[in-house]
């Protein structure tokens, strides 16, 4: 194991209020430790000096609560490919290294505190049509209605969605087509979320235009920030789902800024 | 005081369906009435919340989390148990019962088993209509696997996220029921007290964790869905906020807390690597499915890399010691093995406390694809941690607290003695004893949420007239004035120390005591030390920043001050059980063998401890347990 020492500039704000980096050196960092450990170390250390520690998001430290967040040098969740900022490790980091640090950045993800932000914008678009409406006690036996593997499958890739918001902060125009896709797609799919997909689907698309999203223009670094590797690919069936279901709708409103390329 | 569980009277098999009618119902109209806070909303908190609002019930939901979709059950890996003999092995029931209260190791309570084995199936049909995509055979059929104390294959599982996405089911559920307007719910809000008017549960004092805004609720009952306490010991497998607040401070107002010691060490994580550690990382139970778990025979033999130690020079231990059930013997006993080996100087990796978890034969046998098929998440897990392979070169894995089978007492409804006051999910203390099988916390926080909550709130409801509390009651305003004097203490206090140092400081301590071996002087050194930790938390912890916005330290602070209060009764509770049972093991009750002996004459009973303003001095009640249809036996995995 080695030591790494790091320089860090990291953005500090309180709500409401204009933010600034601020730089923190940070020697001495075992090159074991989780990036998530290193911040602890950070704020141990300030703590020690009688300042305030850094504020961040953080639960499971497991990449799957989706509750970190943070933009490391410029990309959510940082350099490593599928890996959320508390799965990220410091062997990843050369010493001498610069790191800025800063909050996922998106109009509907207003800054609470340092790093963290309000994400409650998704939920609010899962409260628009995200569920199949079936009522605690009601259904049938489990394996009354066969599914294909390949679809389990393929629901279940979409399923793996954290609601992380790190497609939102990748994406130029702040878009939430890829959670939101992904996230309709797996009912969508499935033939329990059948009956309901068209009302969900307009509820859901509708709900994030709501909150403030940009619009998708087909750039897809949401895939490529994406820490559960979810593809592109559900962008175009909610495309695809939303046109059919504003067409069923009557409004004659196929909604084309809501992904282009269909 | 006497504790009546309130178990129904009848066969084993009917004490259920008959209780369901004999429970008296509440009109419609009339449950529009009532308001039901349900703290919590892990799968126990978010099922429960959402059913509830379906029936019709005023709910409020809270969390601390900033999202209720993020509560610690989603990060579950490895399966949900089920009788639902889908593969035509022999699972039945009476054997998922009768699995559980053997491996539980015969403390916990019959009927609540019985109730759970049978509640399972409704479980699984239940998510399957929600959209949640377990594991499908090439037929269109749920698939399943093995898990731990078990020879049968019940476990159902959608990849290795099984808890993400039953949780993503109730929480579709809970937005249904949001979006209805039948659930409020509270994200990023921390319960700090309970507010017990004449006795009854009637509220809930919590922090705004954005705004700092401490508020009173009232409600007509309370459910406390809050998890576990397993970071009493620092370092676990629990997610970083998972605490013992709520249910602690319940137990101070009265509220019985229900066998502490019996804590579940798990026996697959990732090693302890250094002292900067913040948590552990579990890799799923069910890799022992398809790895072997070995160390070298000979100490020498650990220093070198593991494929240059032949096949005759690796001790299986499991396999040898029990032959019957091999690498899925239970949680507790793979755990201590696993120590034992360890501490006879045969660990492997830094400081040699490590055990190989081999893929190799599996690898050959299907080929690395179907591997990775079956556990890719989790080997890429390792590998990211650990920067290893475990394709290339076996995991090293070692125990790390993982689940805490004590929590509040309840009785056969849920609630604890604290009328109004019901506890579901890791909170409670009810249905696994003294060791919890693989699969089946999943299934008992659903079990609560979905079906028997929604079934035994209504006796205590219908004995209330709704709405007759407000937050305008005298308790109500004391319990305010003692949270923000709390919070008021930590932020003045003029001390040297993080809180973080204390808690660590405090996990070391428990896990070395009252960890995987617990004796009589190592407990008795623990609760001398205990107190005197406290104090000095108290006189010399550092809180930065303000009260009024967001303080993630302040958060941690309020936590740690109540481990700091309950790691006595941990450790009390442990030094009084003297026998060894489930995960509760006393190296001064073994058999020559090493396995652990229990003393039914004297222990076959749930140890319910009541508060009694001082910590080192508890009442302690016991709920005697019975055993009508499995019989007390030695429980032997050979
Ligand atoms: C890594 C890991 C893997 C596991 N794998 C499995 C498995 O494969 N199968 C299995 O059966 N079990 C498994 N378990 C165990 C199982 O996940 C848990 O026991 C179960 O999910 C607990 O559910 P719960 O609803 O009781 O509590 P939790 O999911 O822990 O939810 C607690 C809720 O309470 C809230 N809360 C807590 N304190 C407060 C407070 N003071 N104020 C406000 N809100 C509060 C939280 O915000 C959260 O919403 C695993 C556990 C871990 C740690
Ligand atoms: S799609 Fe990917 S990046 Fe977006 S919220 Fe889901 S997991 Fe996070
Ligand atoms: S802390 Fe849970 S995903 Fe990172």
């Amino acid at each position: 194991m080695s030591q790494l020492n790091l320089h860090l500039k990291v953005w500090r704000q309180n709500a409401g209020q204009p933010g600034h980096f601020q730089d923190i050196e940070a020697p001495d960092i075992p090159d074991h430790a989780s990036f998530l450990e290193m911040m602890d170390i950070v704020n141990e250390r300030l703590i020690s000096k009688g300042q305030e520690p850094v504020a961040f998001d953080h639960d499971c430290r497991e990449g799957i609560c989706g509750m970190c967040s943070m933009q490391i040098n410029g990309v959510p969740h940082g350099p490593e490919k599928a890996t959320t900022t508390c799965q990220l490790h410091m062997r990843k980091f050369r010493t001498g290294d610069t790191i800025w640090i800063e909050p996922f950045r998106a109009k509907a993800f207003p800054v609470v505190k340092d790093l963290v932000v309000d994400r409650y914008a998704f939920d609010r678009i899962q409260q628009a049509g995200g569920f199949v409406t079936v009522r605690t006690g009601a259904p049938q036996d489990a394996n009354a209605l066969p599914i294909g593997k390949e679809v389990a499958d393929a629901a279940m890739d979409a399923a793996a969605c954290i609601g992380c918001g790190a497609c939102v902060a990748a994406c130029k125009n702040a878009s939430a087509m890829l959670f939101v896709s992904a996230k309709a797609g797996q009912l969508n799919l499935l033939p329990q979320g059948k009956p309901e997909k068209d009302r969900r689907t307009l509820g859901m698309v509708r709900q994030m235009d709501k909150e403030g999203f940009g619009n998708c223009t087909n750039q897809y670094e949401c895939e490529a920030a994406c820490p559960k590797e979810i593809s592109v690919r559900w962008i175009t069936k909610l495309n695809r789902d939303y046109a059919m279901a504003a067409l069923r709708e009557g409004t004659g409103n196929t909604r084309k800024e809501a992904g282009g390329g269909d | 005081m006497p504790l009546d569980s309130h178990i129904p009277s009848g066969p084993m098999a009917m004490k259920w369906s008959k209780h369901k009618q004999d429970s008296k119902l509440i009109n419609p109209k009339n449950k529009r009435k009532y308001t039901v806070l349900v703290v919590g909303s892990g799968l126990a908190g978010a099922s429960a919340a959402a059913t509830l609002s379906e029936l019709g019930y005023k709910v409020k939901c809270f969390c601390f989390q900033d999202s209720a979709r993020r509560a610690h059950s989603i990060a579950a890996q490895g399966g949900i148990n089920a009788a639902k003999n889908y593969q035509n092995d022999g699972d039945s029931v009476h054997r998922l019962f009768y699995d559980t209260v053997k491996g539980g190791d015969f403390r916990a309570r019959e009927a609540n088993v019985h109730r759970l084995a049978e509640v399972s199936v409704n479980i699984i049909d239940q998510c399957v209509a929600q959209g949640v995509p377990f594991a499908r055979e090439y037929g269109g059929m749920l698939a399943n696997r093995s898990f731990g104390g078990a020879q049968v294959s019940r476990t159902f599982y959608a990849r290795g996220q099984t808890g993400q996405q039953l949780l993503l089911g109730a929480y579709s559920a809970l937005n249904k029921e949001i979006a209805a307007g039948g659930v409020q719910m509270y994200p990023r809000t921390e319960m700090l007290d309970i507010v017990t008017v004449d006795g009854h549960a009637k509220g809930i004092i919590t922090r705004n964790l954005v705004t700092g805004k401490i508020e009173a609720h009232a409600g007509d009952a309370v459910l406390l869905c809050t998890g576990g306490y397993g970071n009493v010991f620092y370092l676990s497998t629990n997610a970083m906020g998972c605490n013992v607040t709520a249910t602690w401070r319940a137990h101070k107002k009265g509220a019985f807390f229900a066998n502490p010691c019996y804590t579940q060490i798990h026996p697959t994580c990732i090693p302890v690597s250094g002292d900067y550690q913040s948590k552990l990382t579990l890799m799923s139970e069910s890799l022992r499915n398809d790895g072997r778990v070995w160390v070298p025979k000979k100490k020498e033999d650990c220093g070198k890399a593991p494929s240059q130690i032949p096949e005759a020079d690796r001790d299986y231990y499991l396999e040898r010691k029990y032959p019957s059930f091999g690498n899925l013997a239970p949680r507790d006993i793979s755990s201590r093995a696993a120590k034992e080996a360890c501490d006879d100087g045969r660990g492997v990796g830094p400081g040699g406390r490590g055990v190989y978890l081999d893929f190799a034969e599996a690898i050959g046998q299907f080929s690395q694809k179907t591997i990775a098929e079956r556990y890719g998440n989790l080997f890429d897990m390792y590998e990211r941690i650990t920067g290893e392979s475990a394709y290339k070169q076996p995991m090293r894995i070692y125990p790390a607290v993982h689940y805490t089978m004590g929590g509040l007492w309840v009785d056969y409804n849920l609630m604890s003695n604290l009328p109004g006051l019901h506890v579901l999910g890791e909170a409670n203390f009810s249905d696994h004893g003294a060791n919890r099988l693989g699969a089946s916390a999943l299934m008992q926080g659903l079990a609560d949420g979905y079906f028997v909550i929604p079934t035994t709130i209504a006796p205590y409801l219908v004995t209330q007239k709704p709405g007759s509390i407000t937050t305008e009651h005298p308790e109500f305003k004391k319990a305010l004035e003692d949270c923000t004097a709390q919070t008021k203490h930590f932020l003045n206090n003029k001390g040297k120390r993080s809180v973080d140092s204390f808690h660590r400081e405090l996990g070391l301590l428990v896990w070395d005591k009252c960890g995987m071996a617990r004796d009589h002087a190592g407990l008795s050194e623990a609760l001398k030390r205990i107190p005197e930790l406290r104090e000095e938390f108290k006189q010399n912890v550092f809180v930065p920043g303000s009260g009024d916005a967001c303080n993630p330290e302040l958060e941690k602070a309020g936590r740690v001050a109540d481990f700091m209060e309950f790691a006595e009764l941990l450790c009390l509770d442990a030094r009084h059980r003297e026998e060894s049972c489930g995960g509760h093991f006393r190296s001064e009750h073994q058999y020559p063998d090493g396995e652990a002996k229990r003393d039914d004459e004297n222990f076959c009973y749930a140890a319910a401890w009541e508060y009694t303003g001082d910590f080192s001095k508890p009442t302690l009640n016991k709920e005697p347990l019975t055993f009508e249809e499995v019989h007390l036996a030695v429980r032997s995995y050979k």
